[in-house]
């Protein structure tokens, strides 16, 4: 405890992912003294995502990034697609400079941190945080595998898995139900090929966001990205599923793989890595206490994934800038108090973070509920359709219509589709308004 | 399927004890034992002669999945020394 005073520093940030470095370059950018504390090898090689950022929320915290990070394709295609057991229903939208690029994490999370240490903030490397320091209810500092650091305000921005923040019972356990595991391939292919697979030139990139296949009735999705010289493909299935089901969740990526959709895009290629993530679900009801005195909770420790919109680099940058910019105003009035940082939790409730998030609160206890009507039969039900009206098998088309619309009332029932109606009705009103 | 030739792609640098540890006991009295499927590195096997799990600790890929899933909500899981476990040159 002598030395207390030496190894004080204004903030720690726990954890160099996108809201540990956006927290840590706003507070060093103003002058401040920050330590940003990363568990891995160097700032990005434990961290997965699916792989986009958007540009936006980048610009706020990196206004030349587009010229000056690591970035893979630009994106100007989302695609929808709805598979079936073989057979799929596309949609797909073009558009250029709609704002977003494909990014490698390992590369795009290294430059951030760099960026980070030029304006003045202290990265230190393949140091775990084992616990927080606490003294009269107050977070003082945090407890590495070697020593203790200590600091007026502590950022915990460790991850989905928030250990820390469990720790001082800001957030209670994680449900099975509240987190996705998800599972990813980055797969080499040439350049050319990927451009002409995709319909797209050299920095152009597409995504492919994908219902149903292996993952019919259950809570989950997969998407693929176009990288410069690889694709990514991945799933995502809530946890309690795969408890539930006894799914291996590689198994379903491997049939995923192999759907007549989508094996052609990856057909050739060459498995570059293999990774897995947890994302958390939960939603607005389960964003865990954000503030106490001395410490705040950003990015997926805080829970902050917009599931639908497949947000969550994005929210994890503007909360870390929005609890780095509290902390100024904090360490400005030298009030480290949790009325003073709960600065933090109204900027983030003005801005579209927690908007958004509210927008989606009702979404996934709908679609936990839901599921077997919205992501099991209507998904067939549409390549269904697709299938009867692009058949020319002879049958009058008014006979195939009306066993069509028949089959909708026989096979899923005339209760349960009232339900299905109130259920979406219920859902669009609570996004709206 | 066999996971080993997924995880071929990755870089470890494994440490010589496990930051993976159950509790024996209540392993054994585990329905489900979720954890042997779905580890998204298969780093969980349930040896029947001796009634415990063999961990592979390090293929672990520090998702927290197991953790989070674990039926007796009692799997001790941390994180690997700063120095050691899976590093993802893609992400």
């Amino acid at each position: 405890m002598i030395n207390r005073e030496e190894k004080k520093t204004d903030v720690i940030v726990v954890g160099a992912g996108p809201a540990g470095i956006a927290c840590g370059i706003t507070l060093a950018r103003a002058g401040k003294e920050v330590v940003i504390i990363e568990r891995g090898l160097f700032a990005g090689s434990k961290n997965v995502f699916g792989g986009a950022i958007y540009t936006h929320s980048v610009k706020e915290l990196f206004p030349n990034f587009e010229t000056e990070a690591p970035l893979e394709r630009r994106t100007v295609e989302h695609n929808y697609a709805i598979l079936g057991e073989k057979d799929a229903t596309t949609i797909s939208y073009k558009k250029d400079g709609n704002g977003s690029y494909s990014i490698i994490r390992a590369k795009f999370d290294r430059w951030m941190a760099d960026e980070a240490k030029k304006a003045g903030a202290y990265l230190v490397e393949e140091t775990v945080v084992r616990e927080l320091i606490v003294e009269n209810g107050k977070v003082i500092g945090v407890r590495t595998e070697l020593e203790e650091y200590f600091a007026d305000i502590v950022v915990l921005a460790d991850g989905v898995n928030s250990l820390l923040a469990r720790q001082i019972g800001l957030r209670k356990d994680i449900e099975t139900k509240d987190v996705a595991l998800s599972v990813k391939e980055v797969i080499k292919l040439d350049k050319d090929i990927i451009n002409q697979r995709f319909n797209i030139k050299d920095d152009e990139g597409a995504i492919v966001e994908i219902f149903g296949g292996p993952m019919l009735g259950m809570l989950g999705l997969g998407f693929m990205y176009t990288n410069t010289d690889s694709v990514t493909i991945g799933l995502g299935v809530t946890l309690n599923e795969l408890v539930k089901a006894n799914y291996r969740p590689f198994e379903l990526l491997e049939q995923l793989k192999n759907h007549p959709k989508i094996a052609p895009l990856i057909e050739g290629g060459t498995l570059k890595e293999y990774s897995a993530h947890m994302i958390p679900e939960g939603g607005y009801k389960k964003i865990p206490k954000l503030v106490s005195d001395g410490v705040m909770v950003v990015g997926d420790a805080a829970m902050l994934v917009n599931n639908l919109h497949w947000e969550g680099t994005n929210l994890a940058l503007i909360s870390g800038k929005l609890a780095g910019e509290t902390a100024i105003e904090a360490l400005d009035d030298k009030d480290f108090s949790k009325k003073s940082l709960s600065r933090y939790e109204k900027k983030l409730n003005q801005s579209f973070v927690m908007k958004d998030m509210k927008t989606y609160k009702d979404l996934f206890d709908v679609m936990h509920v839901r599921k077997k009507a919205f992501l099991d039969y209507y998904l067939r039900k549409v390549n269904a359709f697709f299938e009867m009206f692009t058949s020319a098998d002879g049958v009058p088309k008014r006979e195939n219509y009306w066993k069509f619309i028949k089959s909708i009332f026989t096979d899923r029932g005339i209760i349960e589709l009232f339900k299905d109606v109130f259920a979406i009705i219920k859902l669009v009103w609570s996004i709206l308004v | 399927m066999n996971i080993d030739k997924n995880l071929y792609t990755l870089k470890y640098s494994p440490d010589t004890e496990s930051h993976l540890v159950p509790v024996k006991e209540d392993c054994k009295l585990c329905v489900s034992r979720c954890c042997t499927y779905i580890c998204p590195a298969g780093v969980y096997e349930w040896n029947e002669e001796k009634q415990e799990l063999i961990i592979n600790y390090e293929n672990c890929l520090e998702c927290g999945a197991c953790r989070v899933a674990c039926e007796k909500q009692s799997l001790k899981w941390e994180y690997p020394k700063g120095t050691k476990g899976v590093t993802f040159k893609q992400g």
